[in-house]
């Protein structure tokens, strides 16, 4: 029950992107078709849930140990990158089907706010490694929902009259906006 | 270019959230209140500045292939001295930006301008880009946070303006940011085309 909670929690509540301001940039800028935001969603998946486990195994039989807490960003980040860099190497190798599909996106994940904010936020939470799988794929699953949804709504937004100063840009903050707001109503779920 | 030229390209012209838009990430999360986006704009200047520096110090001894990675120990070595500094003296101010403190080592401004300029300009006109681009960066959060603020509650920088029962909570919140950044940007956008 407590899992299914936190899932909930995650997923509507607390939306990494409409919510917590986690990983805008793709949020922003691979909007434009449903399919690749599902794509990208899938990617920041598959990274966000192998990225949390390995740091947080890092943070508890490497840092605690050591007394080297204050390298904590220093290292994630490291990680993170050389994480996305292997992970791509080994689905190469491994699936090059899911790697055609995911292949464009890898790269871009390193700088995606969204894997380091969940690493580092499971750590300040004190939550135990499953607690930790089930709140990066619940994040996960957030961002890919918000994606997609936002994503449906530009490819209609894309063939609207929209005032010229509005266009781009701050008319998709708005509908963000608004989309936040409906997230909103989730409020009390969990 | 002139020195005056980089330090006020960054302030207006170039300005990194309203015109680059980049940094989105912090500009929404933490402007709730102008106090909270300048200082957030203000950490992220001093890690600008000071990893501009040290990659326009080193850029000749970095091999090329090894540039990034390299950038990114640099920078975030300055957010771990930010961190630090801040969890010691403003402890208040450290928990309400929370997590967007370590976050700004991921912040496409700061790794943009260590790539874009500081690579291949000297330390000096380096230090003035960063200190441009923070100031923009500051600016815009101010400004941000500010709407924000006098929209939600009714005041700015904590001075009441108008009482706060007239005030839209929902700036304050989420939805708040993104339409207030979002008309903020249309804004920009009529300027310029004038």
């Amino acid at each position: 029950m407590e899992y299914v909670l936190m899932f909930i929690g995650a997923v509507f509540v607390n939306n990494i992107i409409l919510a917590q301001f986690l990983g805008i940039c793709p949020f922003l800028g691979v909007s434009k078709k449903t399919s690749t935001a599902a794509g990208m969603g899938m990617a920041v998946t598959f990274v966000m849930t192998i990225a949390t486990i390995v740091t947080y195994l890092i943070q508890k039989y490497v840092l605690i140990p050591n007394n080297l807490q204050f390298m904590q960003t220093i290292t994630f980040i490291l990680v993170i990158a050389s994480l996305v860099q292997m992970v791509e190497i080994m689905l190469k190798k491994v699936s090059p089907s899911l790697y055609q599909a995911l292949g464009v996106f890898l790269p871009l994940i390193t700088t995606n706010c969204a894997i380091l904010g969940v690493a580092i936020s499971v750590i300040q939470k004190d939550f135990d490694l499953l607690q930790s799988v089930v709140y990066a794929i619940s994040s996960a699953i957030g961002f890919m929902l918000a994606m997609v949804l936002f994503a449906g709504i530009r490819e209609q937004l894309a063939i609207t009259n929209v005032p010229s100063g509005m266009k781009g840009t701050p008319i998709a903050l708005i509908v963000a906006g608004l989309l936040a707001m409906a997230f909103m109503g989730f409020a009390g779920l969990a | 270019m002139s020195k005056i030229k980089v330090l006020t390209n960054g302030l207006i012209k170039e300005n990194p959230v309203l015109v680059l838009l980049l940094g989105m990430c912090p500009t929404l999360g933490t402007t709730s209140s102008a106090i909270n986006g300048m200082s957030m704009g203000l950490a992220t200047m001093f890690v600008l500045i000071c990893s501009n520096v040290v990659v326009s110090l080193v850029k000749n001894i970095i091999p090329d292939k090894v540039r990034i990675p390299s950038f990114i120990v640099i920078i975030a070595t300055f957010v771990t001295v930010v961190q630090m500094f801040m969890e010691a003296y403003m402890p208040a101010l450290f928990e309400s930006l929370g997590l967007f403190i370590p976050l700004i080592v991921v912040n496409c401004i700061v790794l943009g301008r260590a790539e874009s300029f500081a690579a291949k300009n000297d330390p000096f006109s380096s230090m003035l880009d960063g200190m441009g681009m923070g100031l923009g960066f500051t600016l815009a959060l101010t400004l941000l946070g500010s709407m924000r603020e006098l929209l939600g509650t009714g005041k700015i920088f904590g001075a009441t303006l108008f009482p706060e029962d007239f005030g839209a909570l929902v700036f304050v919140l989420a939805p708040g940011a993104f339409i207030a950044l979002g008309y903020l940007i249309a804004i920009v956008n009529k300027l310029k085309t004038k």
